[in-house]
């Protein structure tokens, strides 16, 4: 009998260990959102994850975008031209940069680079005592670490995904007007007459919210790591995959939020 | 005073804290003893609510510890983590003056500085060692930046987790005689977890003995040697044979 509920049992235990984790980062998420209006306030951490969220993540991103602009270009020149309709290039680069791979792209780049290093410092400061201390130093951890980086990357994530927008469409412009021929000013024309407000608002949001998915894992699986290094080593990784996912899932329901009708 | 009451702590399965009664009184220095992964870590991040009880009271001042303003409650404490537990980001100065840059007790930028340096002072640091980093100290430095730390707001109640672990034997007695000195110049409550009998008898005025969830013997220092408890002469020894279990 117990052989035959085993599966049973096991299925019941992921579900209600997911359930327990849903409802822990909802709570944590709270936490840190209602810890931003509540003063005191620590401008100087959130300061410096504004430097470190946004400043220092602009040649990763500024990198990324540019070549996945100008490969982009070169598919759609490949596969427009099947239907001899190669013209098409600029418009399509603009809305694929801005609707999709400028959030998306940006979003992971931010979560390999930022979520990690949030996850891995403060599960450090979580290993070494230090966020014990923080408390016997009656500064609450959510409101010195957790806050302060929530509110810089729901900030500043839009304003790289508006820089990777442009470097992702100037990545595109660069391949068509030198290798694939095209006019530079027509080009320029296309794109800014085919890109419509919606779509860079759509792209804005979408990094508010792809930033603070970042930020809110790196921080939730930092506060929640196990002992050691290998505790740091998993809150890290687990950290890293949980954004990525979330982030992917986020788009889909945003990009249906916008665009659907 | 702080007092334990009847309080319990479990972690999943295993029993940590029993039903662990006891008194520290105001102004005395005890020193809570007893092997490894007895719970001594445990009932004090319980006082300081780093931890929360499954059961029983403990009070402060008679004051129940989870229902006091939660701020100004932690301010009268200071604590010296066994890792010193310093922020790597901070400068040496910054890590003794966090409380007096922010929150109720924040002061000028040079004043928080000028303290930070007269409590480094005290604890036998230069003041050029104020712009350092942690990661540039030696560990007996770092406890005693540690300790600069726990006492810079001027606390009531002090504790103390293994003060002297990972230090040789003449700084472990240069931090022992520093908090003996600290303790006594403050007039603070001091609450210090250790393994280490000379730092017992360097630091302690009562001495409990915490065992199998708990307190085992409790009394003045003076009194440990010839105490009559088994388990406290065997811990005293440090020997294998008698009833505390050498494998546990």
């Amino acid at each position: 009998m117990t052989a035959v509920l085993a599966p049973f049992t096991a299925i019941g235990r992921s579900v209600i260990a997911l359930m327990t984790m849903i409802g822990s980062v909802a709570l944590f998420v709270w936490g840190a959102v209602s810890h931003i209006f509540r003063p005191p306030f620590y401008g100087r951490e959130f300061l410096s994850a504004l430097f470190n969220i946004g400043w220092l993540s602009l040649p990763v991103v500024g990198m990324t975008a540019i070549f996945t602009g100008g490969a982009l270009a070169l598919q759609i020149y490949d596969g427009s031209s099947r239907f001899s309709v190669e013209s098409v290039v600029p418009q399509i680069v603009a809305i694929g940069m801005v609707r999709e791979l400028g959030p998306v792209l940006v979003g992971l780049m931010v979560a390999a680079r930022v979520t990690s290093s949030i996850a891995a410092e403060i599960a450090t400061m979580k290993v070494t005592e230090q966020i014990d201390a923080l408390v016997t130093l009656s500064t609450h951890p959510m409101k010195y670490l957790a806050a302060p980086r929530v509110l810089a990357a729901v900030l500043v994530v839009p304003a790289l995904v508006g820089i990777g927008d442009i470097i992702g469409i100037y990545g595109g412009f660069l391949v068509a007007t030198e290798n694939l021929g095209f006019n530079p000013a027509t080009y320029v024309r296309n794109t800014a007459d085919f890109l419509q407000l919606n779509d860079i608002v759509s792209s804005l949001v979408k990094g508010a919210v792809f930033g603070g998915i970042a930020a809110v894992m790196g921080c939730y699986y930092g506060m929640n790591s196990g002992r050691g290094a290998q505790g740091v080593g998993q809150a890290t990784k687990s950290s890293v995959q949980a954004a990525a996912v979330l982030i992917l899932a986020a788009n889909f329901l945003l990009t249906s939020l916008f665009f659907s009708s | 005073m702080i007092q334990f009451d009847n309080v319990h702590k479990s972690f999943g399965p295993k029993k940590v804290l029993q039903g662990v009664n006891l008194s520290i009184a105001k102004g005395s220095s005890m020193v809570i003893i007893g092997g490894s992964g007895t719970g001594k870590s445990v009932m004090l991040k319980s006082v300081l609510g780093l931890i929360t009880p499954d059961s029983g009271t403990i009070s402060v001042d008679g004051h129940d510890a989870r229902t006091e303003d939660r701020d100004a409650f932690l301010a009268r404490f200071g604590m010296l983590f066994q890792g010193a537990a310093l922020f790597d980001s901070m400068t040496v100065w910054q890590n003794v003056a966090f409380r007096l840059l922010r929150g109720r007790l924040k002061r000028p930028k040079a004043e928080a500085r000028e303290i930070a340096i007269e409590k480094l002072r005290r604890v036998g640091l230069t003041p050029d060692v104020a712009d350092l980093f942690p990661s540039e100290l030696s560990g007996g430095m770092q406890k005693r930046v540690g300790l600069a730390r726990a006492i810079a707001a001027e606390p009531e109640i002090i504790f103390f987790d293994e003060p002297t672990t990972g230090l040789d034997p003449i700084m472990s007695g240069v931090i022992n005689d520093l908090i003996r000195e600290i303790v006594v110049e403050m007039g603070a409550t001091a609450m210090t977890i250790t393994h280490d009998m000379t730092s017992v008898r360097a630091i302690a005025d009562e001495v409990a003995m915490l065992h199998g969830g708990v307190i085992q013997w409790s009394g003045p220092v003076a009194q440990m040697d010839n105490s009559g408890d088994p388990y406290l002469t065997q811990f005293i020894a440090g020997s294998a044979e008698g009833p505390i279990e050498a494998v546990r």
